[in-house]
């Protein structure tokens, strides 16, 4: 296969490492002359300076011949040029690195579903390891659909607005809303969430962080 | 109209006070403070501070109400991103973005964006100017 890494970071230098070992045909293109020689160095002439957001450079990496694409670079508005403009080159696979997990709904409404959010895969795994209380788990049911609990914080975007203002990823349902005061609620496109509302919702397993982005909000200290 | 204008540059801050004069509701996002500097001093319009790139951000900045949504900031990557982010996840109507690279700008227009690439057109513009033909229309 012919592979082109877009962005010789951390991530695409030991990509590109271990795809060679594979037999592949790799090429890395990154911006910065320095980090470019410094990867020569390692893996040959299997590098290319250059921008790879630039339409003539990764024609001059033979795009339109590669089996696939890896963007990589540390920038999700990079990534997500270098694997348009593959798209339009005819490039069958595109792979982009996410780095802020938000951004993964724009990616797949642009049609590039193969998503990589090392910030994504550290918070799924900590909420396996260790469950926050404002969102249970209660039923898994076949067809990848789970029954969740959820209480709303004091500091969830969606408090106070009305339903049908709230995104919620797609396949996800709110199907009771329990105030605080125990009351239940069947919610239509004008119920107001509030602060401590428990909500009971069917998302899609792979759903279940956006959701706690619309919901719950950033937990990891992201500067929003 | 309610329009929301990305980048509060040379650019930015003109539309931004042209909008405003013809009396339409216009919101300016900069990630930096000093940039509305540029604003004119009569201008009632809304100043955000914020990367457009981040849905929050838009949010706040009242995306969901915009009938349109300008991208100039100087990288093209990111007035493309934010310009999809406007389209594809809020569903603005009216997406306008300015694209300094003219092969990019062609591929995202193709992309579906109202893009214009003003190197293109400075391009043309100056050629004429310097040849004394007619000057490009547009």
């Amino acid at each position: 296969m012919y592979i082109v890494v877009a962005g010789g970071g951390k991530v695409g230098f030991h990509l590109a490492q271990e795809l060679l070992q594979g037999n592949n045909e790799v090429l890395v293109v990154e911006r910065d002359p320095v980090r470019a020689a410094a990867i020569s160095e390692d893996i040959g002439d299997g590098v290319m300076t250059g921008d790879s957001c630039e339409v003539t450079t990764l024609d001059a990496a033979g795009i339109s011949r590669a089996d696939l694409v890896a963007a990589v670079t540390g920038d999700d508005e990079d990534n997500l040029v270098i694997c348009e403009i593959a798209r339009r080159r005819g490039v069958p696979r595109t792979i982009a690195r996410i780095n802020n997990p938000k951004n993964e709904l724009l990616f797949k409404k642009r049609g590039i579903e193969t998503t990589i959010s090392a910030t994504q895969a550290i918070l799924a795994q900590i909420e396996q390891e260790l469950p926050t209380h404002e969102l249970i788990p209660l039923l898994q049911l076949h067809s990848g659909l789970e029954i969740i609990e959820l209480k709303l914080p004091v500091t969830s975007p969606a408090a106070g607005r009305a339903l049908r203002e709230v995104l919620l990823p797609p396949e996800s349902l709110i199907c009771l809303i329990v105030d605080p005061g125990g009351m239940p609620r069947m919610p239509g496109g004008d119920t107001r969430l509030n602060a401590g509302d428990a909500l009971v919702l069917v998302t899609r397993v792979e759903s279940v962080s956006m959701l706690r982005e619309v919901l719950i909000g950033s937990t990891h200290g992201l500067d929003t | 109209m309610n329009v929301l204008i990305m980048g509060c540059g040379r650019l930015g801050a003109r539309i931004a006070g042209t909008l405003d004069a013809a009396g339409h509701n216009v919101t300016i996002l900069d990630t930096s403070q000093t940039s509305f500097r540029r604003l004119p001093e009569d201008f009632r319009g809304t100043k955000a501070i914020g990367n457009g790139m981040d849905g929050p951000v838009l949010e706040r900045a009242g995306i969901r109400e915009m009938h349109a949504f300008l991208a100039v900031t100087q990288g093209d990557n990111r007035n493309y991103f934010a310009s999809q982010m406007a389209r594809e996840v809020y569903g603005v109507k009216r997406v306008l973005c300015r694209i300094y690279d003219p092969i990019r700008e062609q591929i995202f227009r193709e992309l579906g964006l109202e893009t214009f690439s003003p190197t293109s057109l400075g391009a043309q513009i100056m050629v004429d100017m310097l040849l004394g033909t007619a000057p490009a229309e547009k």
